[in-house]
């Protein structure tokens, strides 16, 4: 199935408590070398149909406007596959 | 006067809502999120809760509801509007104010009686508040960090659009300790902490004079529907 991948981050200077949560674990279960981990989203967006340009904007367009919100997180990537 | 409460699926302050407003001496009128008629409230509440389970971001999917797209478009008009918690989130989302909420900077969910100050008394829902008048209502969240870029903060405080002030405790590590905000016109009010639950005597946070006896969250009703009636 055709689709869109979006990926989004909170913002590096925000606390991700969740990424701090799970770092902490692995941490306590002799993880050592890995120093921090953060958790993000990703979104697909299927298609029953091939992906055109015009699709690809608009995912762009909704990864900025409504998928993710600028003031907490980045959008890092929008793929098709 | 008719005063809208919008249920979201998650909703959980709506019932209080309505109450609060009915105790202030208005109609309350139920709305429902599906629905893009409004009936032709003379102001809205969007409450407390966790909207749509707080999917993607808290308020985000309830931003797109047809009824708060109706309220987007009639805000811009002038149309009073106060988000509580959940509600605050979804103004936010909609782009009526600026910034965002993040999860408490301790991590922990807080439920607490919340002393504000009331920093500006010149909105929609807070004419009837003296200027830096001190009031106590409940506060409870876990995604209520107010957060924005250093512009938007200096033009909030410039602009005198911070409406409610954490006093003695920041409960969420909000930036410039800000508990509520309002928009250029002065029409829409968001803010974290619920009015709607400190509206009748016995039901309300402690006061010195006797327990749970705060109604100071009434002043909010009262003062949309004075303005109401005066417009």
């Amino acid at each position: 199935m055709p689709k869109i991948i979006v990926e989004i981050m909170p913002k590096q200077d925000l606390l991700d408590p969740q990424g701090k949560a799970v770092a902490n674990a692995l941490h306590r279960s002799g993880h050592k070398d890995i120093i921090n981990a953060r958790i993000g989203k990703r979104i697909e967006l299927h298609f029953d149909r091939e992906i055109t340009e015009q699709d690809m904007a608009d995912a762009t367009a909704l990864a900025s406007s409504f998928l993710s919100n600028d003031v907490i997180e980045d959008v890092v990537a929008i793929t098709k596959a | 006067m008719k005063i809208g409460v919008i249920t979201y699926p998650g909703t959980l302050d709506d019932r209080d809502a309505q109450r609060a407003v009915r105790l202030a001496g208005g109609t309350p009128v139920p709305l429902w999120h599906a629905d893009s008629d409004i009936k032709k409230v003379d102001a809205v509440v969007l409450p407390g809760g966790f909207s749509y389970g707080d999917y993607l971001r808290c308020g985000a999917i309830a931003a797109k509801a047809p009824a708060t797209q109706e309220v987007i478009k009639l805000a811009a008009q002038g149309l009073p509007v106060l988000g509580i918690c959940n509600g605050f989130q979804v103004l936010v989302e909609s782009h009526l104010l600026p910034g965002g909420l993040i999860r408490n900077e301790h991590q922990h969910f807080i439920c607490r009686d919340q002393k504000l100050r009331v920093e500006n008394n010149e909105t929609a829902w807070t004419s009837l508040f003296e200027k830096d008048e001190e009031i106590t209502i409940p506060l409870k969240n876990g995604e209520g960090g107010y957060i924005a870029n250093p512009d938007t903060l200096k033009m909030l405080e410039a602009e005198n659009r911070v409406v409610f002030r954490y006093l003695d405790v920041n409960p969420n590590g909000s930036m410039n300790d800000i508990a509520g905000l309002t928009n250029e016109r002065g029409n829409v009010v968001g803010l974290m902490p619920h009015p709607e639950h400190a509206v009748e005597p016995g039901f309300g946070p402690d006061t010195p004079v006797a327990m749970r006896s705060g109604v100071d969250g009434l002043k909010f009703f009262q003062s949309v529907l004075k303005v109401l009636v005066n417009s």
